[in-house]
């Protein structure tokens, strides 16, 4: 906030609650937050798991990595 | 504009959004995630696929094995995932369908289209990089026509909708087997040939008594289209056609005796019920049901017996070369 300079009556209003809410922003319930924490954590485990595959893959196929037969 | 006006159009804004479902944040965890995958589906996805891998000829690395094995199944996943996206609007009117986590409001439509496509992208990209371009391009075609062709198009507006659609969930053999040898052959167009045609009397077994359901939900399955006695009849049918396939492995020299005594004795179970359900009426729908749980067994035993005589040995060649 700290924006309330100008005293003309409802504009500053205006401006000071607009601003207090779009600081607030959406606010994550426990719940929400929570169910967000899991998923981040899903997501991690899954792309390490791909860094993981990628790279035993890469040992498997030695220098054929590149090379796929259709 | 002023700031007030700017403010109240914002606000204005979120709140539809808000209203929308857009901007409220998501409480779906994992869980939601994963039943969006249609677990079970993808156990029997995985299952035939590891068949055809592991009866297809020549030498493979168990690892890569493994990652085809992943790509199929999360491409599975991914074509569950868009089709529950889709279908959240009939899946809320069946009682069969209606704890789906997007019906339950726990996932977003869009939220189950994105994870679908972007399991699609994954699985179909690593598949194609990891293991060989023909098994990608398989599992990309399937997942698109679960996905279009099967659940966009198909499953409203024709009464074959689970024939043409059947091909989605026979594939699955053809993509191991492609993942194995990087070509296609007869064996494995058997194989697809076999869950081709058992799908129409699976489904419509269900659909027998389903029938409510599906009508509530305005999917034109044969039973609510051309009527329950059509239905029995379109059943034996296709039980008649699907029993000498289900042998064709053994008679075309594929398989062993014990697969061939497997095949003659559950398909002539499978007959003798698809006779029942011919023979029943509406209300009973016991016939039904018992040839609905059978079909399942069917198919299982059809290809644990040939992973047991074909697979089995050369997969533990394999692991040990």
């Amino acid at each position: 906030m700290g924006r309330a300079a100008c005293p003309v009556g409802g504009v500053t209003i205006g401006i000071a609650m607009n601003d207090q809410q779009d600081d607030d922003g959406i606010v994550l319930t426990e719940a929400q937050k929570r169910a967000r924490r899991s998923r981040s954590i899903a997501i991690a485990l899954a792309l390490a798991a791909l860094v993981i595959l990628f790279y035993v893959m890469t040992l498997v196929k030695g220098p054929g990595v590149l090379v796929r037969p259709i | 504009m002023s700031f007030v006006s700017e403010g109240a159009d914002f606000r204005g804004a979120l709140a539809a959004r808000a209203g929308r479902g857009l901007a409220e944040p998501s409480l779906a965890g994992v869980g939601d995630y994963i039943a969006l995958m249609k677990p079970r589906v993808m156990s029997l996805v995985v299952f035939t696929a590891l068949v055809g891998l592991a009866v297809a000829p020549g030498s493979l690395h168990p690892m890569i094995g493994f990652t085809a094995l992943l790509c199929i199944a999360v491409g599975a996943g991914a074509a569950g995932a868009l089709n529950m996206g889709y279908e959240a609007d009939i899946d809320a009117l069946m009682i069969r369908t209606q704890r789906r986590p997007v019906p339950r409001g726990r996932v977003k439509r869009g939220e189950a289209i994105a994870f679908g496509l972007t399991l699609s992208a994954f699985s179909v990209v690593t598949l194609g990089l990891l293991v060989n371009a023909l098994a990608a391009a398989l599992l990309a075609f399937t997942i698109f026509f679960y996905a279009v062709v099967y659940t966009v198009w198909l499953k409203r507006s024709t009464p074959q909708n689970i024939v043409i659609g059947g091909a989605a969930g026979a594939f699955p053999p053809m993509i191991g087997w492609a993942a194995a040898t990087g070509s296609l052959s007869l064996e494995p167009i058997l194989l697809f040939t076999i869950i081709f045609f058992w799908t129409p009397p699976h489904f419509w077994a269900l659909a027998l008594y389903r029938t409510d359901d599906y009508a509530r939900a305005g999917i034109p399955m044969l039973p609510v289209v051309a009527g329950d006695a059509s239905a029995r009849q379109q059943i034996l049918r296709y039980t008649l056609i699907l029993t000498p396939l289900g042998v064709a492995p053994w008679a075309l020299g594929f398989a062993g005796p014990l697969y061939g005594l497997t095949a003659v004795v559950t398909g002539a179970i499978m007959v003798a019920l698809a006779w029942q359900v011919f023979c029943e009426r509406r209300p009973a729908e016991r016939a039904s049901k018992q040839l609905f749980a059978f079909s399942i067994l069917y198919l299982f035993l059809l290809f644990a017996v040939l992973l047991i005589e074909r697979g089995w040995g050369g997969l533990l060649a394999r692991l040990v070369a």
